[in-house]
This record gives structure tokens, C-alpha cells and sequence, in this order.
């Protein structure tokens, strides 16, 4: 198991250093490239939407980010310091009526590309999972 | 008119290949990944100063070499082409792998953009001069 733990500020560049020990553990642990572009997509959309939605950009508040990669599952948990949101209450970008607006669709790539995915606390706290189609043992 | 060459084209032109064939301008994006949201801002900013120069204009987009995008590019798609249909102009994707191609499906905007194979069948598709 490979743990990755980090708390950063609301800042991409620090979210990216991260994202990259995240994928640089799932391919070390033998992930197939459907599982990392799933794992990279739903990180970036994670990051993105703690540290512009949650935190609104505040150089004062942080991010935390604690994974665990295993050859089966790649477990990421993401917090904010932002005011939360209520999951059902966002608009589905699906609907015809908001296909074509601009915003509100991490939400849904992220819950496309993983296997699991729960938003607590209030929806500052993202954890996500991605089970590995092909998991072997481990490198 | 806008200078085609004003400064949002500039900066972007170190991520962007643009090319002409007739009255169509043809895109391809350089990098492999559209996701950083400063990156998105030129790109956009960029695309947005190519068909605000042109009347009823008419672009290919060429994604060859991109890997990942982040919804924030989709967004930005998304406006690029409503100012393009805003001046009755025409839009096609071209050269999407099917990674990328899920994405759109996904989230639906297969059913937006007009996307196609190849750069051959896009010149083809556009309305007649």
C-alpha cells in the first residue's frame, strides 16, 4: 500500500504536485491506462472544485488531501475549508436545459470515472474510489 | 474588425497551430492536455479572437494530440461555440481518441458539437461559400 498524504494550500500548482504522487503510485501499483485517465480526470476535477468552489481561491484556507493505492483500489479523500454543498441540490448538466452552460460538470466526471464516490461533511469531504480493472501483484 | 493577430492569439500561439483552407481556419491544439484553468483562459480568449474577427466563421478544431481535458475546457468549447453560432458560423471537431470521446459522451456534448472523423470529412461538411 502507498500512502499519500498532503495539506496545501489553495493554490493549482500545489494541487497538480500532488495529483502526479497520486498516479505515480496507481502506475507503480500496475493501474491499466483506463484506470489512471479515470483516477486523473476525477482528481482534477476534485482539486479544482475544492480549491475554486470550496475555498474561493483563499490563500488562508487549505486543502487536504489523504490517499491509499493498492494494487486492487486507489481510496482519495479530498476537504476543503469552504462552506460545503448539497450534492442533490446541484443542477444536472445533463438535462437539455444546462447542455449548454459553460460550468457544472466536475461533479459528474467525477462520479462517472469512479467506482465509488460520497461527498460528507456537509460536501466539504469528497472520497472517491477506483477499483483496478486488472490489478496484479504488486511492482 | 479586430486585428486577427491581436494579442490573445499572440499568447496563445505557442499552444495553438493554426492553419487556412479557404475561408476555414483550421486549429490543432499543441499541448496533450487542456486542463490548467490559466491555459484554458488563453486558449478560449484565443479561439474567441479568431471568430470575432470573421464574419460567419468557420473552424476545425483539431484535437490529434490531446490526452486529458478537464470540464473547465468543455466550458470553455461550449462558449466558443455559442459565439460562433451567434455570427452564423460553423463549428467541427476533428481527430477525437476515444478516451476524449467519452468524455463528451458522458456529459452529452456529443449531441452539441458537430464531430467528425478527420479533417477531410470536416472541410467537406461546411456549408457552401
Amino acid at each position: 500500500m502507498t500512502p499519500v498524504k498532503a495539506t496545501i494550500n489553495s493554490d493549482f500548482s500545489a494541487g497538480f504536485e500532488v495529483q502526479q504522487r497520486i498516479l505515480d503510485a496507481a502506475l507503480k501499483h500496475g493501474y491499466t491506462e483506463v484506470c489512471l485517465f479515470a483516477i486523473k480526470i476525477a482528481l482534477e476535477e476534485a482539486l479544482v472544485n475544492a480549491i475554486k468552489h470550496g475555498n474561493k481561491l483563499d490563500p488562508q484556507k487549505h486543502v487536504r488531501i489523504e490517499a491509499s493505492i493498492t494494487p486492487k483500489q486507489a481510496e482519495i479523500c479530498i476537504e476543503d475549508e469552504g462552506p460545503g454543498f448539497d450534492r442533490n441540490a446541484v443542477p444536472d448538466p445533463l438535462s437539455d436545459e444546462n447542455l449548454e452552460k459553460s460550468s457544472g460538470r466536475g461533479i459528474l466526471l467525477i462520479e462517472s470515472y469512479m467506482s465509488q464516490v460520497s461527498w460528507d461533511h456537509g460536501g466539504r469531504r469528497v472520497r472517491m474510489v477506483k477499483k483496478n480493472d486488472h490489478p496484479h501483484s504488486d511492482r | 474588425m479586430p486585428d486577427p493577430q491581436s494579442l490573445p492569439l499572440q499568447q496563445a500561439m505557442h499552444r495553438l497551430h493554426i492553419t487556412d483552407h479557404k475561408d476555414i481556419k483550421i486549429v490543432s491544439f499543441i499541448e496533450n492536455k487542456i486542463l490548467d484553468e490559466a491555459n484554458i483562459t488563453e486558449i478560449g480568449a484565443a479561439l474567441v479572437a479568431l471568430v470575432e474577427a470573421r464574419q460567419r466563421p468557420k473552424l476545425v478544431l483539431d484535437f490529434k494530440n490531446v490526452d486529458h481535458l478537464s470540464s473547465a475546457a468543455l466550458g470553455m468549447l461550449i462558449n466558443v461555440n455559442q459565439k460562433i453560432k451567434l455570427q452564423s458560423g460553423e463549428l467541427r471537431l476533428i481527430e477525437i481518441k476515444p478516451q476524449i470521446m467519452e468524455v463528451f459522451v458522458i456529459t452529452r456534448l456529443n449531441k452539441l458539437f458537430k464531430i467528425l472523423p478527420d479533417r477531410e470529412q470536416a472541410l467537406e461538411s461546411f456549408s457552401p461559400a
